[in-house]
């Protein structure tokens, strides 16, 4: 008997851990509509002239996020001019982590200037519905008549600590094969990063 | 004096705990792939990752509780070998009994499938190897009953 509760409290645990099932390349992304740190709501169909968007679920306190930060902001004024901005949300509970509330991510983009977006997912919906696990955690949208086709998911590129040292360069590749057409090389990638820090139930 | 000099030594050796840098081989044959009874408890964190933080005494504590039943926690940093110096002192301060590995293999796209198919790379992350096998693995944070109640049911 005693045995049988342990299982079974084992299986209710394991059962509570299922991770969601997400996007994956080639699903078809739900439109969004989060408040950027200037209080106005920012969805994807809003940009009538995009091509696709670098979609970066980040946040202000992990340090994976602050290594790539400077490269997320390079990463938009490369390509918000080719028609693929870079839209940051942020998915963080600021229970869980106060320094990723919605008065720091306003400081933070302040400080940095940030030239694109940073979107705070309230509700952790959109970060559920994409399937983000981590920070940072990209997605390459690209857009089709009305729909956001996802065509690529993961690291931004192959070196966290040493920019320098950057071999592979996945999103800026997936980029530049979407520009001229081409299917993109890498389509999903993993990288070590802060877990997303969901609301307690 | 040498007796005094060596007692000085001793103790620092005693008290320099080793953060030993491994490639993924030298990971699985010290656990994951490690053919015998012991349940290996591999706790993969990272100096920076608060809720890794958090969660190390609930390992530090099974890892005493379950010391007579084969269990052995095993924690793999995966900072970067640059921070090496940092995670020794972190292991110093914390007074760290358990092993600790420092995971040195190179872009984690590659490895990170290896250890787990389902793993995002996100941490903390734990895994649980049993006979060379992996018999469970999640990625988040656990508290005290879940980590022991889960080594339970692997341990019967």
């Amino acid at each position: 008997m005693k045995r049988l509760s342990l299982m079974l409290a084992a299986i209710l645990l394991l059962a509570s851990f299922k991770p969601e099932e997400g996007y994956k390349t080639g699903s078809k992304a739900a439109d969004f509509k989060l408040k950027n740190i200037n209080g106005k709501m920012v969805s994807l169909s809003d940009y009538k002239d995009a091509k696709g968007f670098i979609v970066v679920f980040t946040c202000n306190h992990c340090p994976f996020a602050k290594k790539y930060e400077n490269r997320i902001m390079a990463l938009d004024k490369k390509y918000s001019v080719k028609g693929y901005p870079v839209i940051a949300i942020n998915p963080n509970d600021a229970n869980e982590v106060p320094e990723d509330s919605y008065q720091n991510m306003q400081a933070r983009a302040k400080e940095k200037g940030y030239s694109f977006p940073y979107l705070l997912d309230e509700t952790q919906a959109t970060a559920k519905a994409f399937g983000a696990t981590r920070t940072p955690h990209v997605y390459i949208l690209q857009k089709s008549n009305t729909d956001f086709v996802v065509k690529y998911i993961g690291a931004i590129d192959d070196n966290s600590d040493d920019e320098i040292a950057v071999k592979e360069k996945y999103v800026e590749d997936a980029i530049n094969a979407l520009l001229v057409g081409k299917e993109v090389p890498v389509t999903s990638t993993k990288a070590i990063g802060c877990t997303i820090k969901w609301k307690k139930a | 004096m040498y007796k005094l000099l060596s007692i000085l030594f001793l103790l620092s050796m005693y008290s320099g705990v080793k953060v030993k840098p491994v490639n993924l081989e030298q990971l699985e044959s010290a656990t994951l792939k490690c053919d015998n009874d012991t349940l290996y408890v591999v706790n993969f964190w990272a100096t920076w990752c608060q809720p890794c933080v958090h969660e190390m005494p609930y390992f530090e504590k099974a890892n005493a509780a379950f010391a007579e039943q084969k269990v052995k926690v095993v924690f793999v940093s995966l900072n970067s070998i640059k921070e090496l110096p940092q995670v020794e002192q972190f292991v110093n301060n914390k007074q760290l009994k358990e092993n600790v590995f420092l995971l040195n293999a190179g872009n984690p796209n590659n490895w990170i499938d290896k250890i787990n198919s389902s793993w995002s790379g996100a941490i903390p992350a734990t895994g649980m190897y049993r006979k060379g096998k992996k018999v469970f693995f999640r990625e988040g944070e656990f508290t005290q009953n879940q980590l022991d109640s889960i080594i339970k049911t692997k341990i019967q």
